[in-house]
């Protein structure tokens, strides 16, 4: 399973990436989170100009046999909503591509950086 | 009620069966001190003939429109149901009160409530239907915590009559989620007054509801009250009578986002109150927010039309306390005497019941409101239902007509109003509305 070294993980199984602007982050599921899930059909968030604190349920992602909350990696306002997840099963297809989820404006970039590496994250789901 | 055999014998080859030794075995996972030690305290046992002319003497007690001519409504109505109802309804394949847990497996019960869901579909204007829901009150209730949960708003508002035992349910259900009780707009002549609602509606308004006809019988101004809900972004909700949108204009046709109704007219008998079946349709917009279960229609492995249940992975079983709602079940039955009616009946036929049962209840209210005493209570457009004022208490109307065997309508004054509200449906002869005004005459 491929885990990018310029990401950061979660343990609710979210990937997030600070851009070069330092307060603007791309966040997705894993992965592991999505080949999991299996097939999915639907993704909801909240809108943007949402305020989510680190932890805080942000949407769900539906695949055909189950519903999984999406927790913010960090604290931020979410400032953009990926559109082409109207297609929901690019998040299977592309979990670290085409399939982002949301871009959080994050409140503390040093945050992010305490995440878990991805050596941390695989040791996490035992690779 | 069939005779069920249960001999020694029979306990003991299903206790062979599934591996026991003894009934003591069986339940051994019960711990002993909650276990029952003595015997049940009941009556002495009675034989067969003697207990099966006890329960008919209780059922001859109850009084039942089988020999009764009910001008009863309120939200149960006396239409006719055509025998074929029941003869379908009851065929062993079909009949059980229970939802399908294995569902795939009951493809014919599958298939008869996708039909259910497209024909509501129809006849309300909307999208999609769920697989029903307990009741009217239930699925009005439902729509109601739909749309606090959609907007993320908290006030609901009632425009117009609402029938006032689906007010106090939709009050409980709310009790629990909304901070703020429900707001009543100012009733004029039997309907909500649009003017009194425009200032009740506002940027908190999770969703304004209606009921169309009302519980007086009465029709309110519905594309005014959806207006102002769509104004303030708030969710408008239809509770529509479905026998009623034979004439009606459809819900979906004046923009409403849920609408439901209590489904019992559509081929369910009265039953003294249920169960009855809740009629709860959404437009496309709103699918993955609907409470209960929904059948689909999809192909199997070899190409074949197949039906399942679709869209439950937010239900209970799945989503836990995350659920989009507590409702993981629905009136498989009643959906299905509800199908197999609206099969009967078909688009002209349930149009035809409407207009007769309309055009019964104006010549009854034109006949009465001319007796010495009476009048009609309020003077605009209703639809097979209408209060009358009445120079006597109409508990004495109702008292002094049920050993006639006529059911005079609902005295209102329990509800802290005057008046009778009198029903009439196609069932009732020229005789009957006659007799009844009669009847009315020699109070007064």
């Amino acid at each position: 399973m491929n885990f990018p070294d310029n990401l950061r993980y979660t343990k609710d199984h979210e990937w997030i990436q600070l851009l070069e602007d330092g307060v603007t982050a791309v966040v997705g599921i894993t992965d592991f989170a999505q080949s999991e899930l299996g097939d999915i059909v639907f993704v909801e968030t909240k809108p943007v100009g949402t305020k989510v604190g680190a932890h805080a349920v942000f949407g769900t992602v539906e695949a055909v046999k189950t519903v999984a909350d999406l927790y913010a990696p960090v604290a931020g306002e979410i400032v953009a909503v990926n559109e082409a997840l109207d297609a929901a099963e690019i998040v299977n297809s592309s979990p670290y591509g085409e399939g982002w989820i949301v871009k959080l404006k994050v409140e503390s970039p040093d945050a992010v950086a305490a995440l878990l590496s991805p050596a941390d994250y695989r040791a996490l789901i035992g690779e | 009620m069939p005779f069920i055999v249960n001999t020694d014998a029979d306990r003991a080859e299903m206790l062979r069966k599934i591996g026991v030794g003894s009934f003591e075995e069986l339940v051994v996972d019960i711990p002993e001190e909650i276990r029952l030690k003595r015997a049940l305290d009941l009556f002495p046992a009675m034989g067969e003939p003697e207990v099966q002319r006890l329960l008919e003497q209780l059922s001859m007690s109850n009084s039942s429109t089988a020999d009764h001519v009910s001008f009863l409504g309120g939200g149960a109505y006396d239409h006719f149901i055509p025998a074929a109802v029941k003869t379908i309804s009851s065929r062993s394949e079909f009949y059980t009160a229970y939802t399908p847990y294995q569902a795939e497996v009951s493809q014919g019960t599958l298939q008869a409530i996708y039909e259910y869901q497209s024909m509501v579909c129809r006849l309300y204007g909307m999208d999609v239907t769920n697989a029903s829901m307990y009741d009217g009150a239930t699925a009005l209730a439902e729509a109601a915590l739909m749309a606090v949960n959609i907007t993320g708003r908290n006030s609901v508002v009632v425009a117009g009559k609402l029938n006032p035992y689906g007010y106090q349910v939709l009050e409980t259900y709310l009790e629990a989620s909304c901070e703020r009780p429900l707001v009543q707009n100012v009733i004029e002549d039997g309907i909500g007054s649009v003017e009194s609602l425009k200032s009740l509606v506002n940027s908190e308004t999770a969703a304004v509801i209606v009921q169309q006809p009302n519980f007086y019988g009465r029709l309110e101004e519905v594309e005014e009250i959806g207006r102002i809900a769509r104004e303030h972004g708030a969710l408008f909700i239809v509770s529509a009578d479905p026998v009623s949108l034979g004439m009606l204009e459809a819900p979906g046709n004046y923009g409403a986002d849920i609408a439901v109704g209590e489904g019992q007219v559509l081929g369910n008998a009265q039953s003294f109150g249920g169960p009855y079946l809740g009629i709860f349709t959404v437009k496309q917009q709103h699918v993955r927010k609907i409470p209960g279960r929904l059948v689909g229609m999809t192909k199997d492995k070899d190409g074949a039309d197949g039906f399942i249940l679709t869209l439950q992975t937010r239900e209970q079983h799945i989503r836990r306390e995350k659920a989009t709602s507590n409702i993981c079940s629905n009136q498989a039955l009643c959906a299905l005497q509800a199908v197999v009616w609206m099969s009967l009946l078909g688009k002209e036929g349930i149009r035809e019941v409407a207009q007769r049962s309309a055009a019964k209840a104006h010549y009854l209210a034109e006949k009465i409101a001319a007796l010495p005493g009476y009048s009609l209570k309020f003077s605009g457009p209703f639809f097979r239902e209408f209060v009358v004022e009445t120079p006597v208490a109409p508990s004495k109307i109702v008292d002094a007509l049920l050993p006639k065997k006529v059911f005079a309508g609902i005295d209102l004054a329990p509800f802290g109003e005057s008046g009778l509200l009198v029903a009439v449906t196609e069932k009732r002869t020229r005789e009957e509305l006659d007799m009844f005004v009669q009847a009315l005459a020699s109070l007064a």
